[in-house]
């Protein structure tokens, strides 16, 4: 038996992780021995310390180009560039979720055992204050998620995998009103993930059958060696395919592209709405920054052959989105669907096989957070007395009730829909333009006639906003406190500067835009 | 012809050459923001604007006399800079310019003080005004510009002032209806003007006067072709000439002063001034010249042929602005020496027209704004200073020595003659007939107004002489028409030789008919016309309209030229719009519509597979696995390559 040897671990490197994920086992002990009175402000106050900290090493590493932890851990520009994107997201999202003006007591269920729609469920949504586990569910997950986007081999990659879904699927379950939706939502979400997370497992066995079957070559599932097996020997391809399609299965699920979406809408809708902006942020970035690595470094020596696959993927995803948007009625399942159709433009972004398409994606994922966390954030506030009003009738009028929300709203979709001077024009311009350059003209086509398409139902909510009388049953929005007010505003400032000046953070974006093997 | 400009340095006053734009510009500008509040002294400070812009513009004037490279430039700021397209916000202050802005300030300060008095009564006076200033400052903007950019901007201004001035009465369909006529039939030419400019930038890379001129020698004779015709077509749009000239008689719906100063002085000269400028342009290609000929002699008759028929006094007028426009386009296409020719009938036209227009306001202003000639007669006994200004006027049209007509027109008739060819006696004998029939038409109104028998309505007892504010404008005017030819005749081509391709070399071709004998031949026919007409008019005419003859029914209704537009142009444009708009309710919006419906039916069935049941999920992620995993191996096996 061999002896076992450590690896050498860089912690400064690690840094970020290992913060994230040390503070959510603070957040447990917090839990645990600190008074109920003040648990929501000690665990707030943790987790946005945490995060700034956490961001903080992120900026500290910004030169790191290196490989640490045996070969698990890559800390190179997309994993800084992205780390900090994920950081910066969760910490609007902690805003949004430590809010506890909007609805009394925070989004959160109070007593998350009590049956649904009981007498007992009525009382805990009248106004006891909600969980504060959230706040170590949300650390775990931010701390897998930083782990994902750096991970340098396929178990890693897993793990961080897991261990960023199954707060997820908690965090789900925990809404406050609508609880039955909330936990029906949960559960599909837990049930397809564990679905997608077994064909990605799968995929890994095959690429380290397929690494095992390459002459001369020790077997394994880190990115170096399968780049290696990959560019030497084609030996057995079949096994490299199918183990690819597997992989790329599973990433997509995360990043719901279709026909692998077909989660999002429900779990979106039934999810609290700042864990909601949470995932449409955050869990976008690492689905992607994974998906980024594995096709850019672990199969870049495939010859990118596997594009028309995914462009059609992309194709496909642009589609769905776009076209089942159009007949939604409810307010949080559209920007679902909307988000379905992101994952396909940053799908264009993903299939341009160069620099530019690197950081015209790690960009489109920054701009596009901001402003699907700003969009969520205006979803909160909408509200009348049995909670969010997220029927798109009761939106009817509401330029007339409350013209600055409605206003800052009528921004975001804009921005979604991606008009000049926000960052959804210039996000949309920094993937579809190096996609045209690499010869992808096709996905850039249905990039643009899908964009069309879903124009259509942003602009009809701006339509029923300003254009409609406001009814009877046109909820007021609460004027919110400032955390929901803050990550709302940060969101919509995001969006307009990332819209006039893209320049700086574009520029952060190409000198990030090269991996380390 | 490569000539390199010298430019002299724009110090002293010469450097200040933009306020010429910009004083009238900001006065409009404050007399429309003020509104009402500046009613009670807005005229004044119109009239001041323009006041201060000619002594300025003689100042400016006066010191590039003294200087030795008779141009300056002066480049204020970027004007457009995208990609390859750069465009100065420049300035060019050359003899061309100058005579210009001294004809706009001069003429057009006097006939600002004439307003004043003769809108004295109107209720939107200060309206007129910010409008008039607006037009100077546009007009100005035009003959500064350095570069053909620069040209358009003035060139659409003053195409928006004259819209605005014309409609000014908007109260009056008819008046409302003559604007759009002239703000539609102006953007055709303006249209052309505009293709022009692209072509220029396209082939030359710039729009610049002095680069477009240099580069105007490697382009191909179609492209100089093709360049010249369009800016020949912004020309007659804007000068009223054969085949855009019907706006023009239309346009006297405006107030008399705006006709006097943009409908007879000032903007339907910019025409001329376009091809004067564009004198490389034009010199290149011997077709373009000859077109330019054409249009020039035609006009010229069609407007006197009309002219000749018609009964309302500004429009007999406008017809005669017509016509002398044509001498002019006759000028500036004959080339060479010619084009000073030209520019010095614009001014002597400037004068005596602006002249007769303010004469012909004074008499309606006299008379309750009757405008039939048929209707006046007798009038020099009552309105004595409208009679001899106007008489000079009349003189000096007709080309009667020793008025300015007779220096300006005269030489302009040789210059014809001095063709190489046979189209010599075309265009001289058409130059010839012009100036009899001009004798004819003019000698015809004078009489009719002011001679004769009175035939005046009934309402009419005592006609007044107008006011001093309005006499000594036109006093000062008919000097300009009796002494301003001769002089002009003698310095101002030397003047505009430093103006490159203006002037110099002069009659490289003998006349078919020696100097003196053409001399003798126009001033025989002008006095045979005018003869004609006194003795025809002497004793007045019937105020009812008489049954005539085919020329004459033609030429009252212009010469069909308005049911030739009607037909060519109106009917298949109107067919065209009814056309489009149903081609865009049924087919574009049918197709849009019908794509919109499709998507939303599309989108409603696609729902369907969203049941909300996570093992029909599992199902769809299942059948999606499947067809990537067989589409991977697909690509694995070569099938997808």
């Amino acid at each position: 038996m061999t002896e076992l040897k450590l690896p050498s671990l860089d912690y400064a490197a690690l840094a970020p992780i290992m913060i994230m994920l040390g503070t959510a086992l603070l957040g447990v002990l917090v839990e645990a021995f600190v008074p109920r009175r003040t648990r929501h402000v000690v665990q707030l106050t943790v987790a946005l310390l945490a995060v700034l900290a956490a961001l903080t090493m992120v900026v500290l590493n910004a030169d790191d180009r290196l490989v640490t932890a045996g070969q698990s851990i890559a800390v190179d520009g997309p994993t800084l560039f992205l780390q900090g994107a994920i950081l910066v997201l969760a910490a609007m999202a902690l805003l949004l979720i430590g809010d506890r003006t909007v609805e009394r007591g925070g989004a959160f269920v109070a007593q998350a055992a009590v049956t649904a729609e009981s007498a007992d469920d009525r009382k805990q949504a009248e106004g006891r204050n909600g969980l504060t586990e959230v706040y170590p569910l949300v650390t775990f997950a931010i701390g897998g998620m930083l782990i994902f986007v750096a991970a340098n081999d396929l178990l890693t990659m897993f793990i961080a995998l897991e261990v960023f879904s199954l707060p997820l699927y908690l965090l789900c379950a925990l809404a406050r009103r609508r609880r039955l939706l909330s936990q029906e939502a949960a559960m599909k979400y837990f049930l397809l993930g564990a679905y997608a997370s077994a064909f990605f497992l799968f995929g890994v066995a095959l690429i380290y059958g397929f690494t095992a079957g390459v002459p001369g070559r020790s077997a394994g599932v880190d990115f170096a060696t399968i780049n290696a097996a990959v560019s030497e020997s084609p030996a057995s391809p079949v096994l490299l395919f199918a183990g690819m399609a597997l992989l790329a299965i599973g990433l997509l699920f995360k990043a719901a592209a279709a026909p692998f979406h077909v989660w999002t809408p429900d779990v979106y809708q039934g999810a609290p709405t700042p864990v909601t902006g949470f995932m449409a942020a955050c869990t976008k970035v690492a689905a992607f920054g994974a998906l980024l690595r594995v096709f850019h470094v672990a199969f870049e020596g495939g010859g990118w052959d596997f594009t028309p696959v995914l462009g059609a993927v992309a194709v496909l995803t642009m589609l769905v989105g776009a076209v089942l948007a159009v007949t939604q009625t409810d307010i949080k399942r559209l920007l679902a669907y909307s988000s379905i159709a992101n994952a396909g433009y940053l799908l264009v972004g993903v299939l341009a096989p160069s620099r530019d398409g690197l950081s015209g994606t790690m960009f489109y994922l920054v701009a596009y957070g901001f402003s699907v966390l700003a969009a969520f954030a205006v979803v909160t506030l909408v509200r009348d007395a049995d909670g969010e009003a997220t029927h798109l009738s009761r939106w009817a009028g509401l330029g007339r009730r409350s013209p600055f929300y409605a206003g800052l709203f009528t921004f975001i979709l804009l921005a979604f829909a991606g008009i000049p001077l926000t960052s959804g024009f210039t996000s949309k311009f920094a993937v579809f333009g190096p996609a045209l350059e690499g010869g992808q003209a096709w996905l850039v086509i249905a990039g643009v006639l899908t964009s069309m398409v879903l124009a259509f139902p942003y602009l009809r909510v701006v339509v029923m906003m300003w254009l409609s009388e406001p009814g009877e049953s046109t909820p007021t929005v609460t004027v919110p406190g400032g955390l929901t007010s803050a990550a709302l505003m940060i969101g919509v400032l995001a969006t307009l500067a990332l819209g006039v000046a893209p320049d700086p953070l574009l520029d952060l974006a190409t000198g990030a835009a090269e991996f380390v093997r | 012809m490569e000539e390199t400009v010298q430019y002299a340095e724009a110090t002293g006053l010469l450097g200040s050459v933009w306020l010429l734009v910009a004083i009238p510009l900001v006065s409009a500008a404050v007399l429309l923001l003020l509104g009402r509040r500046a009613d009670r002294w807005g005229h004044w400070l119109g009239v001041a604007a323009i006041g201060a812009a000619f002594v300025l513009g003689l100042a400016s004037f006066f010191q590039l006399r003294g200087l030795e490279n008779k141009s300056v430039e002066l480049s204020l700021w970027d004007f457009i800079a995208v990609g390859d397209l750069r465009v100065d916000f420049g300035l060019l202050f050359d003899p061309l310019a100058a005579v210009f802005v001294m004809l706009i300030t001069g003429v057009g300060f006097l006939i600002h003080l004439y307003a004043v008095e003769y809108m004295a009564h109107d209720g939107g006076r200060r309206r007129f005004f910010a409008y008039f200033n607006l037009f100077v400052a546009a007009m100005l903007l035009l003959v500064l510009g350095n570069n053909y950019v620069m040209l358009y901007f003035g060139w659409e201004g003053v195409g928006l002032a004259s819209y605005l001035l014309i409609s000014f009465w908007y109260g009056r369909p008819s008046a409302a209806t003559a604007g759009k006529k002239a703000f539609l039939m102006n953007r055709v030419g303006d249209t052309g003007l505009a293709i022009g400019i692209f072509i220029m930038f396209a082939t030359l890379g710039t729009t610049q006067y002095d680069e477009v001129f240099n580069g105007v020698g490697a382009l191909t004779g179609t492209t100089v072709l093709v360049l010249g015709l369009l800016l020949l077509l912004g020309a007659a749009g804007k000068s009223g000439q054969f085949p855009l000239q019907a706006w023009l008689p239309d346009a006297m719906e405006g107030p008399t002063p705006v006709s006097a100063l943009i409908h007879a002085a000032t903007m339907v000269t910019a025409g001329v001034y376009l091809i004067a400028r564009s004198n490389p342009i034009f010199s290149a290609n011997s077709t373009l010249q000859l077109v330019v000929v054409s249009v020039g002699a035609l006009t010229l008759l069609m407007g006197c042929i009309i002219g000749a028929a018609k009964d309302d006094i500004k429009r007999v007028l406008a017809w005669s602005t017509v016509s002398q426009i044509g001498y002019m386009f006759l000028g500036v296409g004959l080339g060479g020496g010619a084009y000073a020719l030209a520019i010095v009938h614009l001014l002597a036209h400037g004068f005596f027209k602006a002249n007769m227009f303010l004469g012909a306001g004074s008499v309606m202003h006299g008379m309750k704004d009757q405008v039939d000639i048929r209707r006046f007669g007798g009038l020099s006994t009552y309105m004595k200073v409208t009679w001899l200004t106007f008489m000079m006027g009349w003189l000096a049209i007709i080309g009667m020595f020793p008025f300015s007509g007779f220096f300006s027109k005269e030489p302009i008739i040789v210059a014809a003659f001095e063709r190489e060819d046979w189209t010599a006696w075309l265009f001289g004998g058409a130059a010839l007939l012009g100036a009899g029939l001009t004798a004819f038409y003019m000698t015809r109104l004078f009489v009719l107004t002011f001679h004769g028998p009175k035939r005046w309505t009934e309402d009419i007892e005592h006609p007044h002489e107008s006011p001093r504010l309005m006499t000594i404008p036109l006093i000062l005017l008919a000097v300009g028409s009796v002494g301003a030819g001769f002089l002009l005749s003698t310095s101002v081509p030397d003047w505009l030789t430093a103006t490159a391709g203006l002037g110099g070399e002069h009659a490289e071709h003998e006349a078919v008919l020696p100097h003196a004998v053409l001399t003798t031949l126009s001033l025989v026919v002008t006095v045979l016309g005018a003869g004609l007409a006194w003795f025809l008019f002497r004793t007045g005419t019937a105020t009812a309209p008489q049954p005539a003859g085919i020329l004459v029914t033609a030429a009252r209704r212009n010469l069909y030229t308005d049911a030739v537009n009607e037909a060519v142009f109106e009917k298949p444009g109107i067919f065209l719009t009814r056309a489009l708009v149903f081609l865009d309710n049924r087919g574009i919006d049918g197709l849009v519509n019908g794509l919109a419906a499709g998507v939303g039916g599309g989108s409603g069935r696609l729902r369907r597979l969203q049941t909300g049941f996570v093992r029909s999920y599992a199902t769809s992620i299942l059948a999606g696995a499947l067809l990537v995993m067989a589409a991977f191996l697909a690509v694995q096996a070569g099938w997808l390559a």
